[in-house]
């Protein structure tokens, strides 16, 4: 049997993470191909409905990358969803589910390493975790 | 705060109330007021806006109905002028306790103006469901409000039969108003014989000339008192309820379950005076996609539930607007399969709530979680990196 392999969706803002990910790219560093990108202009426009939508829909982890406290390009966009995500998580940990499979990480334009490591100890931590049990949920 | 005992004449607390609630509107010191008014069919009441002094005798602000959260009222009443634009005019909205913590919260969400509003806050012991209310009224079963009479005298609660409490109610922190400008006492009185009227300080003037009724009395402590009591006993409720809750709602196969005969009418949403958005995502065409991706996601799980959003409705809302949470408990009561929505939110409104140091409804001057941030807080939620 083929090894699992986990589907991460991730949420990156396009000042800071998204040019992080880009520079991983053009370094040509190594990262596993289990995320699945998409751009934003701040993570501040990411709303919980969109992390429950994917996490409903079958993603088993989701990435939100945004840039460093202080360098939001809308000045403060990232400190309003750390605030959202810690909600959402209290209320996932609130009915039993693993609040850990939501990562959000401060990931700066010249940081491509730290961009690459994250998804790397992403992935293997999902891997431990295993499928996303909302997955076989028909009902949800 | 200060206070004047108002003593009532002949047994009728009723009476001491509209006379009360009379004098505000004749004496010039509000151009109108909103109260809960008797309907035609005599089997219920709701909030009216009333100009003619007289048909304040059809009002009563004890009834154990309510039928609409004034929040939402006071929202469509005061969204249509702007700032300064009414200089002068004031009307006076006589509000429940959770229906006047909704009232703050809108207000902080930019939702109420209350330039032009005089919040007049009353106890309340509780709430029936408005059916049930009709129904006690028809069966003759007395006046339904006076089953609170005990209650109000020394905090204890005799039901009657088909007259319950609202579920929301019965596990209800704040039976009497935090910060009207304006309240009615009748926690901690025989109601029979007096009532208390509370006011601030930038009221005593104006009672004084206007009203002749010279606030010069402190809160007595058998209010305090008998409030507390009554907290508890709601308190112990909310205990066992919140409980049995977790228990039911331990992952989401369970929560699930709990929620199965959701039928997605969106009624909860609709009551909720905290759900304010005038454009809802759900019901936008955000997530209409096309029969591919429904087939696909289909595929995935074997089979999906339609309509999808049975899950992400509940929990979106949750992340949403629990922190405002008042409790009022009209999602539950909106509810046509009796789902404990109330519950739900009050027991994930707590955490939430306790996370940020967060009461709804306490002062004006407390910013919603949802709405500020701070720089320094949180750090455990971005990883060992910070």
């Amino acid at each position: 049997m083929a090894e699992y392999e986990p589907r991460i969706v991730a949420f990156l803002c396009n000042w800071c993470t998204y040019t992080g990910a880009d520079l991983a790219g053009t370094s040509r560093l190594q990262y596993p191909a289990n995320i699945r990108i998409i751009r934003l202009m701040c993570t501040g426009a990411v709303d919980t409905i969109y992390v429950l939508k994917a996490l409903i829909e079958g993603a088993d982890g989701i990435l939100i990358g945004g840039c460093h406290p202080g360098d939001c390009h809308y000045q403060n966009g990232n400190y309003k969803v750390r605030r959202r995500m810690a909600i959402l998580k209290q209320i996932l940990k609130g009915f039993g589910y693993d609040e850990d499979r939501v990562w959000l990480r401060w990931i700066s334009a010249s940081e491509g390493k730290l961009f690459a490591d994250t998804v790397i100890s992403m992935v293997d931590e999902l891997k431990k975790k295993g499928p996303n049990p909302i997955n076989k949920l028909w009902t949800a | 705060m200060k206070a004047k005992t108002i003593s009532v004449k002949k047994g009728n607390t009723l009476d001491t109330i509209r006379n009360f609630l009379t004098r505000l509107l004749k004496n010039k010191f509000l151009d109108g007021i909103m109260a809960p008014m008797l309907l035609p069919g005599g089997d219920g009441f709701v909030q009216s806006l009333i100009q003619d002094p007289d048909l304040l005798k059809k009002v009563n602000p004890t009834a154990p109905t309510i039928a609409v959260q004034s929040a939402r009222i006071l929202a469509d009443l005061t969204s249509g002028s702007s700032k300064g634009e009414l200089k002068g005019t004031l009307i006076g909205a006589v509000l429940k306790s959770c229906e006047l913590r909704a009232v703050t919260e809108l207000a902080k969400f930019l939702q109420i103006k209350l330039d032009n509003v005089v919040t007049i806050g009353i106890d309340c012991p509780g709430t029936c469901e408005v059916k049930d209310y009709a129904e006690a009224v028809k069966n003759n079963n007395g006046i339904p409000e006076q089953i609170f009479w005990n209650t109000f005298k020394d905090g204890t609660f005799k039901s009657q039969e088909g007259l319950s409490l609202r579920n929301a109610c019965k596990i209800c922190e704040y039976p009497a108003p935090m910060n009207a400008d304006i309240t009615i006492g009748l926690i901690g009185f025989d109601t029979q014989k007096e009532i208390l009227v509370m006011a601030g300080e930038s009221f005593e003037k104006q009672f004084k000339e206007k009203l002749s009724i010279e606030l010069n009395e402190m809160i007595p402590d058998k209010r305090r008192i008998t409030i507390e009591k009554i907290k508890s006993r709601h308190m112990e409720n909310r205990t066992m309820i919140f409980n049995e809750l977790s228990e039911k709602t331990e992952n989401f196969n369970d929560l699930l379950k709990l929620l199965s005969t959701c039928i997605r009418c969106h009624n909860c949403m609709n009551a909720c005076p905290i759900c304010y958005c005038k454009e809802c995502v759900f019901k936008s065409t955000v997530f209409e996609h096309n029969l591919n991706q429904y087939l696909n996601l289909a595929k995935r799980k074997g089979a999906i539930r339609m309509p999808t959003d049975n899950l992400i409705f509940h929990l979106t809302r949750l992340s949403h607007m629990a922190t405002s949470c008042t409790g009022c408990g009209m999602c539950e009561s909106a509810c046509p399969n009796q789902l404990p929505i109330s519950s739900l939110f009050g027991m994930m409104g707590d955490k939430l709530q306790e996370m940020f140091k967060y009461v709804p409804g306490r002062s004006i001057e407390e910013e919603p979680p949802v709405s500020v941030f701070k720089q320094d807080e949180l750090h455990s939620e971005t990883g060992s990196g910070g």
